[in-house]
């Protein structure tokens, strides 16, 4: 088979296992597993062979025009260069990954047929965003991926949360939607034609005219999609659906297409200054306010929420200084270390009972009853927090790298101001970064208080996964020196300044945390052997951390469960509380973007829903009640003629009769007359 | 004779007849306004015949019809009348009013007619 057969069967295969899993799920349940792994296997196969003969080289496309549109062409092709080869991998081995780990997590869930089905879908929709060579095919993948994340993020309908979760992820990401179709028109207006490497093209001959506004535009459905500020709110809501689907939002599809979008047009993006500026400010921004955030969360999964978009706020920056490999290099590590994160912590919320880091901080030997995910989890919070070895110390090196050259003045592609913005906010976001890896691993690991109840060992397919995820988190950094070939053909090794500063303000922040953790510990340490009978201090004593009703079912049902939950009163040990200071409570509340949003938007829209319920209620039914009504009095005057006396009808008749007979006379007379 | 006779007495039938149909109460008495009625129209009819000298005598001819026909007529009406005595005890036109539209907007609810038209449809 072609490169190109091969490809096509990428995108195609994950969609026909979607579409065969809705029409099956209900009549074949026997089927739903392995048209829900195999498929998705099978598409991770053929990248990876796509990539192999891609190789790097000279980009594949190929193209095909299904019918003429009679002004700019809509063709559905393909444009596979290193970046789309190697994403394309990532996608295709993270939803393998989350499909075998979801048929352990939701084995008895009932609506797991249309939950595999979905996850295929979402995977095929990214896969096609990836491999799509024409803007308006990439447009089709891209909405495709909003109603998935809808559906996914909705799983658990049953709770507010997640009903208004999905709401909120569907509504924010349209609303950067809008503009960014806007701006797609209008860089097609410019160029000619929707193909990427025609708009390329364009970009090199300067056909653009208004490439600051197309980018602009551009950016805000990158904002929308790849939640950075100030579009990033849904993101951490979007805990709300099960474990499996964050990990998928995070790491390979939804908010990887912004990045991978504009590092697909990132030559559009730098033929602005002013757009590179913007983004690198949104970057900066998005970063240092995500790890604030992140440092406050009780929630485990919000942390992890908060620092994609963190690290989404790296790739941005890296995009900013115009060095797409090493944003695309930071996505490839963290699409792996983000996935292993999220599913180890779906593993540590199922034996914890609950998904807050104040009640694991009062269970101890969490780490015996799930050595799996603890010894992973580890090795995804070390890649977080980019100690070397691992995978994040070297894709964040290659930001940090590419911002420093920016800075300098050894690139000229971006602005030096925009490279100094995104290497102090990057220093920044590593301290804090480090510091929030720590306060989640000590909370969640480094628990006082009782023992952590048992629920047997987790299923196999689950263990597995994260071992498999584990390898790249490990190891996939030293394979920096090969990445050059496939991308820009910038170098993605470290540099000693940047290598030196970044690992030792990590480790200062990792360092800081822990040392406050243990003061605060030795602080409020329990009085040792209380006397009997005296009420135990609630905030300082083991208290019983709240958990699940049915601890002991299988994790996705704990876990919607844990959504429930009422968050117990904060841990006096917990670090980011000192850390902060009088920044905790805005940082818990996502620094109050919702209530702005609310103020901004919710307000005005529900006030124009209230008048056009209005209009519709009062002034419209007036109208319409108007026409029975006036219909309905002629009639109640009609009717009074009605006496029911036959005498009387008659004497009416007569009288009518009269009346013409004299009208006709006189009327005869007169015409006579004249 | 001249035609103003039989015309004017034409008249003067057809008015009485038409105060008793609008004016009386009893239903016989009614019947008995429209036959003078009736009566006025063939003295026309013949009046005006013979003023014509109309050679075929449609008028006569068509006033026979009218004599067989309100025969008929005025058998029926007094049948009716007589089963309309025999089921409500009088012949009053102006209490015979169940048609009469009242103020009572909804029809009863389950749709089943009320007394009235119940000894109506009955009769």
């Amino acid at each position: 088979m072609t490169t190109t057969t091969l490809a096509v069967l990428v995108p195609l295969l994950p969609f026909l296992g979607s579409a065969a899993g809705l029409l099956l799920g209900r009549t074949a349940p026997g089927f739903v597993r392995p048209l829900a792994v195999l498929p998705t296997l099978a598409a991770a196969v053929l990248a990876v062979l796509v990539a192999a003969r891609q190789g790097g080289g000279k980009a594949v496309d190929a193209a095909t025009q299904l019918t003429p549109t009679g002004s700019v062409p809509i063709d559905l092709a393909l444009h596979i260069d290193g970046f789309a080869a190697v994403v394309a991998v990532l996608v295709g081995v993270v939803a393998t990954c989350v499909q075998i780990y979801s048929t352990g997590y939701l084995r008895h869930d009932p609506r797991y047929p249309s939950y595999a089905a979905l996850v295929s879908l979402f995977t095929a929709a990214m896969l096609l965003v990836v491999y799509s060579g024409d803007l308006m095919v990439l447009l089709v993948g891209w909405e495709v991926m909003g109603i998935c994340s809808y559906f996914l993020v909705g799983h658990y309908w049953e709770t507010p949360e997640a009903r208004s979760a999905s709401l909120k992820a569907f509504l924010v990401t349209k609303l950067g939607d809008v503009p960014f179709l806007i701006g797609l028109f209008a860089l097609a207006a410019d160029a000619g034609t929707f193909r990427i490497t025609g708009v390329l093209g364009a970009v090199t001959s300067g056909a653009l005219d208004h490439p600051t506004l197309v980018a602009l535009l551009l950016l805000a459905g990158v904002a929308g999609k790849s939640a950075q500020f100030p579009l990033h709110t849904w993101l951490p809501d979007a805990m709300a659906g099960p474990t499996p689907v964050s990990a998928l939002i995070h790491a390979a599809t939804m908010v990887a297409a912004g990045i991978y979008f504009v590092a697909r047009l990132l030559p559009v993006f730098a033929a602005s200054a002013a757009a590179l500026t913007v983004l690198a400010v949104m970057a900066a921004v998005t970063m240092v306010g995500s790890a604030l955030a992140a440092l406050a969360q009780d929630d485990i999964k919000r942390v992890l929420a908060y620092s994609t978009i963190g690290q989404l706020g790296y790739m941005a920056g890296a995009l900013a200084v115009a060095d797409r490999g090493a944003a695309v290099f930071h996505l490839l590590s963290h699409g792996a270390f983000k996935a292993l994160l999220f599913l180890a912590a779906g593993a540590v919320i199922h034996a914890a009972g609950t998904n807050s880091l104040t009640a694991m901080s009062r269970m101890s030997g969490l780490t015996q009853r799930i050595p799996d995910a603890y010894w992973t989890m580890t090795v995804g919070l070390l890649a977080l927090a980019a100690i070397p070895p691992f995978a994040g110390f070297f894709s964040k090196e290659a930001v940090l790298v590419a911002a420093e050259h920016t800075a300098t003045g050894d690139h000229t592609a971006a602005p030096a101001g925009a490279g100094w913005i995104v290497l102090v906010a990057g220093l920044l976001t590593a301290l804090l970064t480090a510091a929030y890896a720590m306060r989640l691993w000590l909370l969640a690991f480094r628990g006082r208080g009782a023992e952590a109840p048992d629920h047997g060992r987790q299923p196999i397919q689950m263990t597995t996964v994260l071992w498999v995820l584990a390898v790249p988190s490990l190891g996939f950094g030293l394979t920096a020196a090969y990445l050059d070939d496939w991308f820009d053909g910038n170098a993605l090794t470290p540099t000693l300044t940047t290598a030196v500063l970044g690992t030792g303000l990590a480790v200062v922040g990792a360092a800081v945390t822990y040392a406050v953790r243990s003061t605060l510990l030795a602080r409020t340490a329990p009085p040792p052997a209380a006397p009997a009978g005296a009420t135990p201090v609630p905030a300082a004593g083991p208290a019983a951390a709240p958990t699940v009703a049915h601890p002991d079912a299988e994790a996705g049902q704990v876990e919607a469960e844990a959504l429930d939950l009422p968050h117990p009163a904060a841990d006096p040990a917990d670090p980011g509380r000192a850390l902060l200071g009088p920044l905790h409570r805005p940082a818990a509340d996502g620094f109050h973007l919702d209530a702005v949003y609310r103020a901004a938007f919710v307000r005005p829209v529900l006030a124009a829903a209230s008048l056009v319920r209005f209009l519709d209620r009062e002034v419209v039914d007036t109208y319409v009640r108007g026409a029975g009504d006036s219909a309905k009095g002629l009639g109640w005057l009609v009717r009074r003629a009605q006496t029911g006396n036959v005498q009387t009808y008659l004497s009416a008749l007569l009288a009518g009769s009269v009346v013409l007979a004299v009208v006709a006379v006189v009327l005869a007379n007169a015409a006579a007359g004249a | 004779m001249h035609l103003a006779y039989p015309a004017v007495l034409a008249a003067l039938l057809f008015s009485v007849g038409l105060y008793g149909v609008l004016a009386r109460r009893n239903a016989i008495l009614v019947l008995m306004s429209v036959e003078l009625m009736l009566n006025a129209v063939n003295l026309n009819l013949v009046a005006f015949d013979v003023w014509l000298r109309d050679t075929l005598h449609a008028g006569q001819a068509l006033t026979l019809f009218t004599i067989a026909i309100a025969a008929a007529e005025i058998g029926i009406g007094l049948a009716i009348v007589l089963m309309v005595y025999r089921n409500r005890g009088t012949s009053d036109v102006d209490r015979l009013r169940d048609t009469s539209e009242t103020d009572d907007e909804t029809p009863t609810a389950d749709g089943t007619p009320s007394a009235d038209e119940k000894a109506e449809a009955t009769a």
